[in-house]
C-alpha cells in the first residue's frame, strides 16, 4: 500500500491507512493500548520522512501510495492521545459519550 | 490579585448589572420551562442552520430538522442563485417533501426540482407548486395558492439563519446587533475546509452553552491533556479571562494567547511538537490580512480567541491562529440535545498545513469529549433537586447572561425585551 521507501511501516498500513475519521476512531477504540503503542513507536520517527515524501507531490493529486501514507499520519496522530495522555484508548471520565465526524476535509 | 483589570464596578457581573447572588438551574430541569422556551425563543429568535458554502450551486439543498420548533426546514439555492428556506412538507397530504432513506435524518444534495416521494407533486426551487399527478381528478385547486410554505431566510457573513415567526419582530441585523455585526468582514467564506461533528448530549441545551461560556473549567478539567510541568502551572495561575462583552442578547469572552511555539517542548505533547498543532490551532498561520474591528475588540495581546455566543443557540469562535469553530446546541428535549461542532481551516495547500489541521481538529473532540461528558453528570445531579442554589464566580459571568435572557425572553411573550 505504501511507497518502497516506507517498507518499514507497511506492516502497520492495511489496519491504520483509513480515510476516514469514523474508521480511524472506531480501530482506536477496538486496539489494545499495546498494539498502538508499537504503531505509535514504528510511525513517529518516520513522520518527518514521510511529510517530506508527500510534499514532493501536488497536495491535491497525490498518487494512491502517497495518500496511503497520509492517512498513516492521520492514524498517527489519532492514537497520540491513548499512547502520550490517556494510557488507554477511550478519553477518561467519558463514559458512552461519542462525538461522531460527519464531514472531513479531502485528502 | 486580578492579573487583568476588572471594570469599574469591581467586576464583571457588576458591570453588566447582573446579579451576584447564587442562581438556580431550575431554568434546565423542567418539561414545562422547556416549552415555554420553545415558544418564546426558538419560535422568535433567527437561528442559524448552515452557511452559504453548502450550497454551492443552482440547486442545492440540505435539510435541517429542527425538533425544537417541531419542524423541518429545506433550505436551497434557486436558479436565480438566492437562498430560500421552506417548511418541508408536501401541500397535498402532509408527506416529508426531502428526505433519503430515513425521513428523521437530515439530507443534502442537488437538484431541478423537488417530487413529493408519495404522489409525485412537483415543486420548483422557488417553492411553487409546478406539478400535480392526474390534476383533472382534483376540484379546482390553484396551484398559485399550494406552493412549499416560505420560512423567513436571512443570510449575514455567508450564515444563514432562519426564523419560524409568521412575522419576525426584527430583522436579522437588528437582532444581531453591532458587537456580531461587527465581525462581518471577518474571511468566513476562506475557511472552507471543515471538519464537522455531532452527538446527542444527555443534558440540557443550556448546560453545554454555559461550559463553553466560561474557562475556569479549563485547567482542572483538562489537565490531563497537557504534560505535567503545564498543567501544574496551569492549575496553580488559575483562570481569568482579559475581556467580557455582552450586547442585547449576544454576549462574548476572549481569552488571552499561549505562544506554544516559543514555549520548552517539554512542556508540550510530542504529537504537537511533530505536527505543530494543537488545542489552538496550526502555530503556522494563515495570512488573512487586516481583520475586521469586531475581532478581539477588547484589544487583548497577546489574544487566544474569542468566542461569541448568539442567542439562542449558535457559538463562533475566532482563534487568533486564525481558523473558527461553530457550535450548534439544539434542543430535542429538556434533558437532551444535539451538539454540533464545525471546525473551519483555509484550505491547506501542503501536507504539513493539512497535518497541524488535523491535530487541531482531533484536539478539538478529545477535549469536546471530555466536556460533553461532564454535562450529563450534571443534569443527572441537577434533576435530584436537593440542591436549589448555586454561586457562580466573575468568570462565570456569562453563564448568568445566558439564563438571565433565556428568562427575559420566557417571561416577556409579546415583545423583544429591551
Amino acid at each position: 500500500m505504501l511507497p518502497e521507501e516506507f517498507a518499514d511501516l507497511e506492516p502497520f498500513a492495511g489496519k491504520w491507512s483509513l480515510a476516514t475519521e469514523r474508521e480511524r476512531y472506531s480501530t482506536r477504540m477496538a486496539t489494545p493500548i499495546q498494539e498502538m503503542r508499537a504503531f505509535y513507536d514504528a510511525v513517529t520517527p518516520r513522520a518527518e520522512a514521510a511529510m517530506a515524501y508527500i510534499e514532493r507531490f501536488p497536495f491535491d493529486e497525490l498518487p494512491e501510495d502517497a495518500l496511503h501514507l497520509l492517512h498513516l499520519l492521520y492514524s498517527m496522530i489519532e492514537v497520540s492521545f491513548p499512547i502520550e495522555v490517556w494510557h488507554q484508548p477511550r478519553v477518561p471520565d467519558s463514559g458512552a459519550t461519542s462525538f461522531d465526524s460527519f464531514t472531513e476535509p479531502r485528502p | 490579585m486580578a492579573r487583568y483589570p476588572k471594570p469599574p464596578e469591581g467586576s464583571w457581573t457588576e458591570h453588566f448589572g447582573l446579579d451576584t447572588a447564587p442562581v438556580s438551574y431550575a431554568d434546565s430541569v423542567s418539561p414545562e420551562y422547556y416549552e415555554r422556551e420553545r415558544q418564546a425563543i426558538f419560535r422568535r429568535a433567527w437561528l442559524n442552520v448552515g452557511r452559504v458554502e453548502q450550497l454551492p450551486r443552482k440547486g442545492s439543498y440540505f435539510t435541517k430538522e429542527l425538533a425544537v420548533v417541531n419542524t423541518s426546514v429545506v433550505v436551497v439555492r434557486g436558479m436565480d442563485g438566492e437562498i430560500r428556506a421552506f417548511h418541508n412538507v408536501c401541500r397535498h397530504r402532509g408527506n416529508k417533501l426531502v428526505w433519503n432513506e430515513a425521513p428523521e435524518e437530515e439530507t443534502q444534495g442537488f437538484c431541478r426540482q423537488f417530487t413529493c416521494k408519495y404522489h409525485a407533486w412537483r415543486y420548483g426551487l422557488d417553492g411553487s407548486l409546478t406539478f400535480i399527478q392526474q390534476e383533472g381528478e382534483f376540484f379546482d385547486v390553484d396551484k398559485d395558492q399550494f406552493g412549499l410554505v416560505a420560512v423567513h431566510c436571512e443570510i449575514w457573513a455567508g450564515f444563514i439563519f432562519v426564523n419560524v415567526a409568521r412575522e419576525p419582530e426584527q430583522s436579522l441585523r437588528d437582532f444581531l446587533g453591532p458587537m456580531i455585526t461587527a465581525l462581518e468582514c471577518y474571511p468566513f467564506d476562506q475557511m472552507t475546509s471543515r471538519f464537522g461533528y455531532r452527538t446527542e448530549v444527555k443534558a440540557n441545551w443550556k448546560l453545554f452553552m454555559d461550559a463553553f461560556a466560561e474557562f475556569y473549567h479549563a485547567p482542572v478539567l483538562h489537565s490531563k491533556q497537557s504534560p505535567d510541568k503545564y498543567s501544574a502551572a496551569a492549575r496553580e495561575a488559575g483562570y481569568e479571562a482579559p475581556h467580557y462583552q455582552v450586547d442585547g442578547p449576544h454576549r462574548l469572552v476572549s481569552t488571552s494567547g499561549v505562544r506554544f511555539w516559543e514555549m520548552d517542548p517539554s512542556s508540550l505533547k510530542p504529537m504537537e511538537n511533530l505536527t505543530r498543532g494543537g488545542l489552538f490551532g496550526p502555530w503556522d498561520k494563515p495570512d488573512l490580512g487586516e481583520l475586521p474591528a469586531g475581532v478581539n475588540p477588547g484589544k487583548c495581546n497577546p489574544w487566544g480567541l474569542d468566542s461569541f455566543q448568539l442567542f439562542p443557540n449558535f457559538v463562533i469562535l475566532i482563534w487568533g491562529q486564525g481558523w473558527y469553530l461553530t457550535y450548534h446546541y439544539w434542543p430535542t428535549s429538556y434533558n437532551t440535545h444535539i451538539f454540533e461542532g464545525n471546525v473551519y481551516f483555509t484550505p491547506a495547500t501542503n501536507v504539513r498545513e493539512r497535518i497541524a489541521q488535523e491535530m487541531s481538529a482531533v484536539t478539538f473532540k478529545e477535549f469536546a469529549l471530555q466536556d460533553a461528558n461532564t454535562l450529563e453528570a450534571t443534569q443527572l445531579m441537577l434533576e435530584s433537586g436537593y440542591v436549589e442554589r448555586f454561586p457562580l464566580n466573575d468568570q462565570e459571568v456569562l453563564l448568568r447572561h445566558l439564563h438571565k435572557v433565556v428568562a427575559d425572553w420566557v417571561n416577556e411573550p409579546a415583545g423583544v425585551p429591551a
